[in-house]
């Protein structure tokens, strides 16, 4: 593989790229910290980062390695807490666009990040929603990290925390959301999205070093290929900015190719 | 100087009995109460009833040192240095402890419903999912005291029953809450600095709140800004001045969370044996905070301490 760069990384920019300058940027940690701060620096600087610990749009000097770390309370606009963070994130002036990962995700882009198995019979346990749900349930959308493996992209969650299309169609407006859904999913491997009648994914883009016959392997459901096309390669400036300005350390980013 | 003041020891002591519900402030690897955390694990309290948003450290040493019986929870993980908590992982795969999951924003408004002393509060949040249908708690646990009769309840909106569904939650009044705050006057006032979390909305719902602090000052001194303070005298029961009391975490324009320290916890974490030679080493004699901070020793002290005018320390290696 003649590859010049990482999953880690073409994933970062891939979701960075889905942001619009002017969006409220609803940061988790890890390599959704990253495609917020490299949107904001590439082609959305008047996009605002704020987490849900309430820490609105700091300077970021550093990569902060949690949504309580004191890089979050630095230059910021206001330091506030939970309460205020987490009904931001509904307000309806504001296009909030969440990054979330996930253990598992069904086809409607429904998550679970709490444990496999069930509470009688526990067989895996994850952290927790935290702000995930509160993020899916009340922001404008939101975006989906993930390992693409089987095991992860199922017909069925073991534990439903984090509601997407729900069933499809307009089943999510129906049950009492105002707005809100998943907008993509970015994986290793490519990039998914949903389709706007069923809200069902289809494979949208695939990276170059794969192709959509494996993606649709390593899928759990029976995954559209049909509309793939492969994915813009990352520009040298996309690369350079990721490597020197948001993650010089290669704290999340992890080992270079 | 207010009676409130007083020893770590004497606060658990006098404030934390077997079986209470407890609220845990800070979030992950920030501003944990881990001093008095460690106190709770020394004085072998048990059947705590742990509830929390995000959290951490004093979630893993608590449930590591066999203090907790259940616990209600949003998120129970130390950052990148562990993303799911290990020892609460553990625990909850052997079913050691009972647990109920929920998400950040119903916690907080639960805490917040406690404070204004509401009968229930409602969010849209979490509608159709496994958090507001699936019971972590038994039938029998229902019928305990403090536990709600019911987790969460979906009823039409009773204002505009044309918008659909909303999520009933119930309140929380924690036995305690325990804080780490940057400041206490000596009358008794706190002043956090950064973000809050949802310390105030735990502090105002508890029955009794204990505070550790950094500083201790002239109350004069917070009075001058008050817009800044968090908590007034009244709702505070225990100050125990703890320098570096929320260490291994972080404590905005203090010091940075101790990334060696967290690691090492995190290796000590892995399995029984070695976790209980963590707290053999770490918690159990080490009786003061003096002691544990020798034992952390000045220079790893030196290399967390914040910049004065970051709030962090800039540039340390934090692999």
């Amino acid at each position: 593989m003649d590859q010049k760069y990482t999953a880690n990384e073409i994933m970062a920019l891939c979701a960075g790229r889905l942001v619009q300058d002017g969006d409220i940027l609803f940061a988790g940690t890890g390599l959704s910290m990253l495609a917020a701060t490299v949107a904001k620096q590439i082609h959305a600087p008047r996009s605002t980062v704020f987490f849900e610990t309430g820490g609105i749009d700091p300077a970021l000097d550093e990569l902060p390695l949690g949504v309580a770390d004191s890089r979050v309370m630095v230059g910021t606009s206001v330091n506030s807490g939970l309460a205020d963070a987490l009904s931001l994130l509904g307000h309806p002036k504001l296009k909030t666009i969440a990054f979330l990962g996930a253990a598992q995700v069904d086809c409607y882009g429904n998550l679970n990040s709490t444990m496999l198995g069930t509470y009688d019979k526990p067989l895996q346990r994850f952290p927790g929603s935290g702000g995930a749900c509160d993020a899916a349930s009340l922001g404008y959308g939101y975006v989906i990290f993930m390992k693409h493996e089987v095991r992860r992209f199922v017909e069925k969650l073991d534990y439903f925390t984090t509601p997407g299309w729900l069933t499809g169609g307009d089943s999510r407006v129906k049950a009492g959301f105002k707005r809100g859904g998943p907008i993509a999913v970015v994986t290793n491997l490519g990039i998914l999205k949903f389709d706007d009648t069923s809200k069902k994914m289809y494979l949208a883009e695939y990276y170059k070093f794969t192709t959509p016959e494996k993606i649709a392997e390593a899928t759990g459901f029976e995954l559209d290929i049909s509309r793939a096309r492969p994915t813009m390669e990352p520009t040298e400036q996309e690369l350079s900015i990721l490597r020197t300005k948001v993650d010089p350390q290669r704290l999340i980013l992890g080992p270079a190719a | 100087m207010s009676d409130k003041f007083m020893s770590t020891a004497e606060a658990v002591d006098k404030f934390i009995h077997d079986g209470d519900q407890i609220a845990l402030g800070g979030f992950t690897i920030n501003r944990n109460p881990m001093s008095l955390a460690r106190e709770i694990v020394r004085q072998h309290k048990k059947d705590l009833y742990l509830v929390v948003h995000s959290h951490g450290q004093a979630l893993e040493l608590l449930i590591g040192a066999g203090c907790v019986k259940r616990l209600e929870l949003a998120y129970g993980g130390v950052a990148r240095f562990a993303p799911t908590g290990q020892r609460f992982k553990k625990a909850f795969l052997e079913k050691s402890i009972e647990v109920e999951d929920y998400t950040n924003y119903q916690m907080t408004l639960r805490f917040m419903a406690g404070a204004m002393g509401l009968p229930f509060i409602a969010t849209t949040s979490g509608l159709q999912t496994d958090v507001v249908k699936v019971s972590g708690f038994s039938p029998a646990t229902r019928k305990q005291e403090g536990v709600p009769d019911e987790k969460l309840t979906v009823i039409k909106n009773p204002i505009d029953p044309e918008s659909g569904d909303v999520v009933i939650l119930p309140p929380l009044n924690p036995d305690v809450t325990l804080l780490h705050a940057q400041y206490a006057g000596d009358e008794g006032t706190i002043r956090m600095e950064g973000l809050s979390f949802a310390d105030i909305e735990q502090a105002k719902a508890a029955k009794h709140v204990l505070v550790s602090c950094e500083h201790v000052v002239p109350e004069e001194m917070l009075r001058r800004e008050p817009d800044r303070n968090c908590l007034p005298p009244f709702l505070v029961d225990a100050i125990i001045p703890t320098p570096y009391g929320a260490h291994p975490t972080g404590c905005y324009m203090f010091y940075d969370y101790d990334p060696t320290h967290l690691n090492l916890f995190k290796q000590m974490a892995r399995d029984d044996a070695m976790f209980q030679q963590y707290l053999d080493e770490w918690v159990m004699p080490l009786a003061t905070q003096e002691e544990y901070l020798d034992k952390v020793g000045a220079s790893s002290l030196v290399r967390i301490k914040a910049n004065p005018f970051i709030g962090y320390a800039p540039g340390m290696d934090r692999s």
